[in-house]
C-alpha cells in the first residue's frame, strides 16, 4: 500500500468530495489564494476555483454561522477553524445553532455541515491556541465529534464526515499532519462511531483517542518488549458517537483500563469511558481504572514542561506498570 | 430616566402619511382583496397574541412570551411582497413573522402549549418556530444568532444559482452584537442577497437606544460602514413598508446586493411577559398616544374605510371572525396531548431519527437510566 501524510489524506478527502457531490464547498480563512495555513487545502482553490474553495475574513462567528445557514439549504460547507481554539469565538454558532436547530424545529431542519481543523496543544504556541475541545463538543446533543490519530483514518472519517447529515465537527492535529501511513488507492470511508483496536493484547486495555492513541501504542511496545506486559491499544476515532462496545469488550478481556488523552481530566473524554467501563464491567475489573491527561493547568508556553504537560509514552507506562502490580 | 428623549417617543412625534408611496408600483396594482387581506393577517396576528397571553397568565404557557402587538404591519407588509425563491428569519419575537408566513394558529399556539400537536412537536417553543416549507426558518432565541444564519441563507441561494433573497429580522438590541457586524461585513464583501430588517421598536429589553448606543441618529446608517444600501422605514405604514422592503428584495434579485432598513416601529407590551413592567423605562401615556396616533391596524382599517373597500361593520365582523380562529386555536392546543416521553430523544440526529439510511456506529445518547442502551 502506499504511503501518504495525514495532511495529503484530507486534502484527497475533501478533493474527492469535491468531486462527488456539487454542494461541497470548502470555507475558511486562507483556504484558498494563501492554500490553508497548514497547507491541507493546497492546490484545491487552484483546482476547483473561487465557488468551491473560498477565502473569508478572520471572521468566525460570522462565517461559521453563515456556513450553518447555508447547510440548512443544503448546501454543504467543509468550514476550517485555523485552530479550534478559535472556535472560542463562533461557541454561539457551533454549540446553540448548528446542534439545536434540528431539535427545537421537531426534525424539519437538517445541518450537514463539516467544521475541521486541529486541535492540540504541544506547539509551543501557548495556551490560547492549545485547546482541546473534543470534550464541550462531545457534551452537546446534537453534535458529532470525530479525532483521527492515523492518516488512514483522517481521510476515512473526513469523507464519512461530509456524506453525514447531521454537524461533524473534525478534530486533526499539527503534529500529525507531515506524518506518513498507509492509505489505500482506492475509495473507502469509515463509519462515524466505529473504534479501531491498533494493538490486540490481553493483560491491559490502554483506551485513547487521536495523538494520544499513538502515545499508547509506543507505550504498549515498551510494556512488552520491557516487562512482558502485553497491552492492548484502543483508539475511539469517534468520540461521539461512541463505540462502547469495543471498549468493553476490551476491558472484559484484559480486566485492565488506563485511559490516556491529550485533554485536561475534569469532565474531559476519559471522565466518560472510565464510567461507562464501571458500569458495564464492574466485576470484570481487577485494578482500578486508571487516567493518564494533559497535566492540568493552561498550556504552558516552556518548551520542556510542555513537554512534560501531554501525556507522554513515560507517564502512561508509569500508569500502566502500576495497574499491572 | 429620560423619557422625553426616547426613541418611542420619536416614533410617536414623527409626521407620517398613510398615503406615501400609496402609488408605488408594487402598491398600486393591489387588488381590493389584497389589502383586506393584510388588515386581516394583521388582526390575527394581534387576536393570537392576545389569546396567548391569556392562555400564559392562566399558567397554560411556560416559559418566555415576547409579544410582537403593535408592530404587526411590519412582518404582514415584508412578507407580502416576498416572492418564492425569497426566505425568511427572525429572532424570538416570532409569532407575527410565523403567521404572516402561512403558518396557521393552531400549531403555534400548541407549539407554546408544549404540544405534540405543535409545529417543532413541542420541542422549540414560543421563541423557535419554524417553517421550512414555507421558506420560514425561525425562531431563534440568542440576540442576533440568527444574523450569520440569514447570511448563510443569502449564500445558499446564490451558490444554487436561485434568484431569491433572505430576509434577516432582528431588533434593535441586536445591533451591538459582534457578529451582527461580521454578517453585515461577509454580506457586502460576498455579495450576498440577503437584507437586514432592524425592527425597532425603542427599547432593546428595558435599555433606550441612548443608553445603548454610542451613535444614536439611525440604526440603519451603521451600513455605511460596510458599502451596503440602507433605508428608514415608518413601520406602522403598509404601503411604505411594502415598498421599501420590495426595493430592497429587487436589489437582492438583480444586484446581489445586500440592504438594511430600519423599520420604526413600537411595541405595546413589555420585552416579555416575564418583565412586562414597562413602567421602569416608558409611562403608559406614551404606549397611550402611540397606539392612539400610530397603531398599523388601525392606520390601515381607516385606509381602507375611507377609500370604500371596507365598512365598519366588515371590519368588526371580520375581527369577531378572528377573534374565534385564536379560541379555537387556544382550545386546539388545550385538548392536544405532550409529546410521547420517548420523543425527548427524536429529532437530535437525523442518524438516529433514519437508522436504515446510513452507516453511523455506537452509542448516540448517555442516559444510563432512560433510552436506548440503558
Amino acid at each position: 500500500m502506499r504511503e501518504i501524510t495525514y495532511r495529503e489524506a484530507l486534502r484527497e478527502a475533501l478533493s474527492e468530495e469535491i468531486e462527488r457531490d456539487k454542494n461541497v464547498v470548502l470555507i475558511g480563512e486562507e483556504v484558498a489564494q494563501y492554500n490553508g495555513a497548514y497547507k491541507v487545502t493546497q492546490g484545491l482553490w487552484e483546482k476547483y476555483g473561487d465557488k468551491r474553495v473560498v477565502d473569508t475574513p478572520i471572521s468566525e462567528a460570522g462565517f461559521i454561522g453563515m456556513g450553518i445557514g447555508a447547510s440548512m439549504l443544503g448546501v454543504r460547507p467543509v468550514m476550517e477553524l485555523m485552530f479550534w481554539s478559535f472556535a472560542y469565538v463562533a461557541w454561539d454558532q457551533i454549540l446553540n445553532n448548528a446542534a439545536m436547530v434540528r431539535y427545537m424545529s421537531g426534525g424539519q431542519i437538517n445541518c450537514p455541515i463539516v467544521i475541521r481543523g486541529p486541535a492540540n496543544g504541544g506547539t509551543n504556541v501557548g495556551a490560547t491556541h492549545s485547546h482541546t475541545p473534543e470534550n464541550f463538543i462531545a457534551n452537546t446533543a446534537g453534535l458529532k465529534v470525530v479525532c483521527p490519530a492515523t492518516p488512514y483514518d483522517a481521510k476515512g472519517l473526513m469523507k464519512a464526515a461530509i456524506r453525514d447529515n447531521d454537524p461533524v465537527y473534525v478534530m486533526e492535529n499539527t503534529l500529525l499532519y507531515g506524518m506518513k501511513g498507509d492509505v489505500p488507492e482506492e475509495e473507502y470511508t469509515i463509519p462515524i462511531g466505529k473504534a479501531d483496536v491498533k494493538r490486540e493484547g490481553t493483560d491491559l486495555s490502554i483506551i485513547a483517542h487521536g495523538r494520544a492513541t499513538l502515545t499508547a501504542v509506543k507505550t504498549a511496545e515498551i510494556l512488552q518488549q520491557e516487562y512482558d506486559i502485553s497491552a492492548e491499544v484502543v483508539d475511539l476515532r469517534s468520540i461521539r458517537p461512541l463505540n462502547e462496545k469495543t471498549i468493553i469488550e476490551s476491558v472484559k478481556k484484559t480486566n485492565r483500563a488506563l485511559l490516556v488523552e491529550e485533554n485536561k481530566p475534569f469532565v474531559g473524554v476519559g471522565a466518560q469511558i472510565a464510567h461507562l467501563i464501571q458500569w458495564n464491567c464492574f466485576d470484570y475489573l481487577d485494578a482500578p481504572i486508571a487516567r493518564v491527561s494533559a497535566i492540568d493547568a493552561p498550556a504552558i508556553y516552556s518548551k520542556p514542561l510542555e513537554d512534560f504537560q501531554l501525556p507522554t509514552p513515560d507517564r502512561v507506562l508509569k500508569a500502566a506498570l502500576k495497574l499491572c502490580e | 430616566m429620560s423619557k422625553d428623549k426616547s426613541k418611542g417617543f420619536e416614533a410617536i412625534a414623527t409626521e407620517t402619511n398613510p398615503r406615501d408611496f400609496e402609488n408605488d408600483p408594487v402598491n398600486k396594482s393591489l387588488s381590493s382583496e389584497q389589502k383586506i387581506n393584510f388588515l386581516k393577517e394583521m388582526l390575527r396576528i394581534r387576536r393570537f397574541e392576545e389569546r396567548s397571553l391569556r392562555a400564559y397568565q392562566q399558567g397554560k404557557i411556560g416559559g418566555f412570551l415576547h409579544l410582537y402587538i403593535g408592530q404587526e404591519s411590519v412582518a404582514v407588509g415584508s412578507l407580502s411582497v416576498c416572492g418564492d425563491n425569497d426566505h425568511v428569519i427572525t429572532a424570538y419575537r416570532d409569532h407575527g413573522h410565523a403567521l404572516a408566513a402561512g403558518m396557521n394558529m393552531n400549531e403555534c399556539m400548541a407549539e407554546m402549549f408544549g404540544k405534540y400537536t405543535g409545529c417543532s412537536k413541542g420541542k422549540g417553543g414560543s421563541m423557535h418556530f419554524f417553517a421550512p416549507d414555507k421558506n420560514y426558518w425561525g425562531g431563534h432565541g440568542i440576540v442576533a444568532g440568527q444574523t450569520p444564519l440569514g447570511l448563510g441563507l443569502a449564500y445558499g441561494l446564490k451558490y444554487k444559482n436561485i434568484k431569491g433573497a433572505a430576509l434577516c429580522y432582528m431588533g434593535d438590541g441586536a445591533v451591538n452584537q459582534g457578529v451582527f457586524h461580521e454578517s453585515l461585513n461577509l454580506a457586502s464583501l460576498f455579495n450576498l442577497p440577503v437584507v437586514y430588517i432592524i425592527e425597532n421598536n425603542g427599547y432593546s429589553m428595558g435599555t433606550s437606544l441612548e443608553r445603548s448606543s454610542a451613535y444614536t441618529d439611525s440604526l440603519g446608517k451603521r451600513a455605511e460602514a460596510y458599502k451596503i444600501e440602507w433605508d428608514t422605514v415608518q413601520g406602522h405604514l403598509v404601503y411604505e413598508v411594502r415598498a421599501k422592503v420590495n426595493e430592497a428584495i429587487q436589489r437582492a434579485h438583480e444586484e446581489s446586493r445586500p440592504t438594511i432598513l430600519e423599520i420604526i416601529t413600537y411595541r405595546y407590551r413589555g420585552h416579555s411577559i416575564a418583565d412586562a413592567n414597562a413602567d421602569k423605562y416608558r409611562t403608559k401615556a406614551e404606549v397611550k398616544e402611540y397606539q392612539e396616533k400610530k397603531d398599523p391596524i388601525n392606520v390601515w382599517r381607516n385606509l381602507l374605510i375611507e377609500d370604500k373597500i371596507l365598512t365598519e361593520e366588515e371590519a368588526k365582523a371580520m375581527d369577531k371572525e378572528i377573534r374565534k380562529e385564536a379560541e379555537a386555536a387556544a382550545d386546539f392546543a388545550d385538548k392536544s396531548p405532550y409529546p410521547p416521553t420517548e420523543t425527548i430523544i427524536d429529532d437530535v440526529y437525523w442518524t438516529h431519527d433514519n437508522p436504515d439510511e446510513h452507516d453511523n456506529q455506537g452509542r448516540i445518547f448517555f442516559n444510563d437510566d432512560w433510552g436506548p442502551q440503558a
